[in-house]
């Protein structure tokens, strides 16, 4: 039975990775992650009701080193394997360049950029030993065709793409796959906030008309990490209605 | 065991290397055949075993210098490790 570490896991699209995860039995032990452990308790509770699954909570601040640190050897050990990463945790501070402050740039990088890079890294040390592993990065659309007020954000979706690529060649020789699920506009709470006309701006260009779900990138992150995908590495699979067809 | 055992035990783990040919003298790269990943590994298992004498990172300077299981040995004995464990 394989063991998932789902980062940013208290609600979401961590959440619906966490839970697809259990329901399709591509991982039966989950550890799910977040700034705060007692975010995940709604997580981990839905995990616990699905028969034969175990889960989990873990703290971590992705955007702390000593937090990545501590948080992935607690997560390794509380199961004695990991088989899956997702680095989902991500935050936006939008504006645009010129009003941009450069805390703004630094949060988000820090966190959706930065922290991928240091899960990523732990995450490797136990799956280089393991030779085997798969981690999925959580990139977005916007990473792949930039966005008028998200340079912070689309620059560090854009990084995490170059990160897959990068992790993957380095990895490939050890088993490891590494990939990258891009979504586009998502109903969850990092778009609800959203101004109305700009969601409709955002509607005409989705060839599909409808705003995605997050279970839809749950089912795209399940697949990249499961063994039905065991000769897909590198890739960037996008779940955006065809939004954007790279 | 003595620290030379020990580290010749590490590589063999670490590379998947014959005990036979793990000698100080050995380079990593040509003798026994390590790519920059099994490098790698091999000094995350050299850390865990000698935690206490060169902490959970050793620096990528001297690292870079590990070019056979003689050099390994030497660095370790210079950061205190004794002879025999």
């Amino acid at each position: 039975m394989k063991t998932a570490l789902v980062t940013g896991s208290a609600r979401g699209i961590g959440r619906a990775i966490c839970e697809e995860f259990a329901r399709s039995g591509v991982a039966g032990r989950i550890v799910a992650c977040d700034v705060q452990k007692e975010w995940c308790e709604e997580t981990v509770a839905a995990l616990r009701a699905i028969p034969g699954v175990e889960a989990e909570a873990v703290a971590m601040d992705v955007s702390s080193e000593e937090s990545v640190v501590a948080g992935v050897a607690e997560a390794a050990k509380l199961f004695g394997s990991l088989d899956i990463v997702v680095n989902n945790a991500g935050i936006t501070r939008d504006g645009l360049l010129a009003r941009m402050t450069a805390d703004q740039w630094d949060a988000v990088l820090g966190v959706n950029l930065r922290g991928a890079f240091l899960v990523s890294r732990e995450a490797a040390k136990i799956m280089i030993r393991a030779r085997s592993g798969s981690i999925v990065n959580i990139a977005s659309v916007v990473g792949l065709m930039g966005n008028a007020g998200q340079a912070n954000y689309s620059a560090s979706k854009g990084g995490l793409v170059a990160l897959t690529k990068t992790t993957a060649r380095e990895l490939g020789g050890r088993g490891i796959r590494v990939n990258a699920v891009a979504p586009g506009f998502i109903n969850s709470k990092m778009t609800e906030d959203l101004p109305d006309a700009v969601k409709q701006q955002m509607l005409s260009i989705v060839p599909l008309k409808k705003f995605g779900e997050v279970s839809d990138v749950a089912k795209a992150v399940a697949f990249l990490a499961s063994d039905a995908a065991s000769y897909v590495t590198g890739q960037v699979l996008s779940v955006n209605g065809g939004m954007l067809m790279p | 065991m003595t620290l030379e055992e020990k580290v010749k035990q590490i590589v063999v783990d670490s590379l998947h290397a014959e005990a036979s040919q793990v000698t100080p003298e050995a380079s990593f790269v040509n003798d026994l055949g390590a790519d920059s990943l099994d490098q790698a590994e091999l000094m995350m298992n050299i850390e865990d075993a000698f935690k206490q004498y060169v902490g959970d990172n050793i620096p990528e300077e001297d690292a870079a210098k590990f070019e056979t299981v003689g050099s390994v040995i030497e660095f370790l004995k210079s950061k205190g490790v004794p002879e025999t464990l």
